[in-house]
């Protein structure tokens, strides 16, 4: 029940955001992460983005993989 | 980069499973707390992919599973009302309760309608302003905050036909009684990925703390669950039990502070009832009482007509704590199925008792 999916913020109005999940169009509610932007990757929700997911984060954790696979 | 596939890479899984087999030396016993961790790890093979003393443990974290009967009872003495609609989650409509599930009031005349959010529940109240809407909340933290905004969304709209009847829980107590009765021995804890996105990865730190026990945030993918579980027997073998955190893209120590605001601002922590646990101090939340207007529980008279009563022979109660499994229950796919479940953790997605059935762990 708490499954959370990434999507894209791909417009935005008022706390409502147009975002795209796999090529399918869904509305979010931005009220729980207000300083979600336009690009930013969202955890969706029960129709409500629950966070901004960290681009430089998820890059050191796969930097972390690369490096353990040149040990 | 569309965190789905990079976190899914096979050349980078089989290197975590390389290190964690030859890492890994002590009989280990982790326990994943979420539901959601339970399918992934299920789905993806990973219990047979780990060395063989390394035993992996569902845990309470399905919101479906752990709804009390009696609360339930509440529920569908809510759905009886005139002039009501019940809105809810879809997993719960076919829980049993005491006599009956909503599924099966439905069927004799009830409005019972499934919604996948909250802003679809304030539209059918928008749309049926002669009629009562109670939102059956159930779901942690990950939920609770989409609950609140719906409150707050109403009155700020005016809605007063809007009612949420919440059954809320809230994780860390559940954890700590789970781990205070002593009844599963425990090396580690997965701590459940977007629970921790709202309350923040801090929310865990009593687990190597109090209780000196390894502990890992994860996220859903393969990649996630895998590096969670390297990191569970780093702390094991090296005997350092710290709060790690390998889901960091989403999960930040602090949480999500607009969404804590959003329920703090709406709900006050309560005791709850757990199914299989009883009832626990300060592990629910209830609407304030400045929101009262919007609390189902304030504002219809439920009643009970007979009190409420288990299904003999269910072992959904000890399956949430980790001190049985499915296996061990004699109604497990043979009475109790996906079709026709008995308890709850048959019928949840991310049930226990679900995730054995459809990923062959009735095969032992």
């Amino acid at each position: 029940m708490c499954l959370a999916v990434p999507a894209k913020i791909i417009s935005l109005e008022d706390s409502v955001a147009e975002v795209d999940l796999n090529g399918t169009t869904y509305k979010a509610s931005i009220m729980l992460t207000p300083e979600a932007k336009v690009g930013d990757y969202v955890l969706l929700h029960t129709g409500y983005a629950i966070q901004v997911i960290d681009e430089k984060d998820a890059l050191e954790t796969l930097e972390i993989f690369k490096q353990m696979e040149m040990l | 980069m569309n965190f789905i596939e990079e976190f899914r890479n096979s050349q980078s899984g089989r290197t975590l499973l390389e290190y964690i087999n030859k890492r890994s030396t002590k009989p280990a016993r982790f326990m994943e707390f979420c539901g959601g961790h339970t399918v992934a790890i299920f789905r993806y093979g990973i219990r047979q992919l780990l060395p063989p003393h390394i035993e992996m443990l569902s845990g309470p974290g399905c919101p479906v599973c752990v709804t009390s009967t009696a609360d339930l009872d509440k529920v569908i003495a809510l759905s009886r009302l005139t002039e009501v609609i019940i809105c809810s989650f879809g997993d719960l409509l076919r829980v049993p309760s005491s006599r009956q599930s909503l599924l099966e009031v439905r069927a004799e005349g009830a409005d019972v309608r499934i919604v996948y959010s909250t802003m679809d529940a304030l539209e059918i109240a928008r749309q049926n302003p002669a009629k009562k809407v109670i939102f059956v909340g159930i779901g942690f933290e990950t939920t609770a905050p989409t609950i609140a905004a719906s409150v707050i969304q109403a009155r700020n709209q005016g809605l007063d036909n809007y009612y949420v009847m919440s059954l809320h829980k809230i994780t860390p107590p559940v954890m700590r009684a789970i781990l205070d009765a002593g009844e599963t021995r425990l090396s580690g804890i997965i701590c459940p990925g977007h629970v921790s996105s709202i309350t923040g990865s801090n929310a865990w730190e009593f687990i190597p703390k109090d209780y000196h026990l390894a502990c890992a945030v994860s996220g859903f993918e393969s990649l996630d669950i895998l590096y969670c579980v390297k990191s569970l027997v780093d702390q094991v073998e090296d005997k350092t039990p710290r709060l790690d955190v390998s889901y960091s893209r989403a999960v930040k120590p602090e949480g999500n502070l607009a969404a804590l605001k959003i329920m703090d601002e709406v709900f006050d922590i309560c005791p709850a009832n757990w199914r299989g646990i009883g009832i626990l101090p300060e592990s629910g939340l209830c609407l304030k009482p400045e929101f009262a207007a919007f609390d189902a529980e304030k504002n219809f008279e439920i009643k009970l007509s007979e009190p409420s009563r288990e299904t003999p022979g269910c072992l959904c109660g000890e399956i949430i704590k980790g001190t049985r499994t499915p296996l061990e229950c004699k109604l497990f796919s043979k009475v109790c199925t996906p079709e026709n479940p008995v308890g709850p953790c048959m019928v949840s997605s991310e049930g226990t008792c679900a995730a054995y059935y459809h990923y062959g762990g009735k095969l032992g």
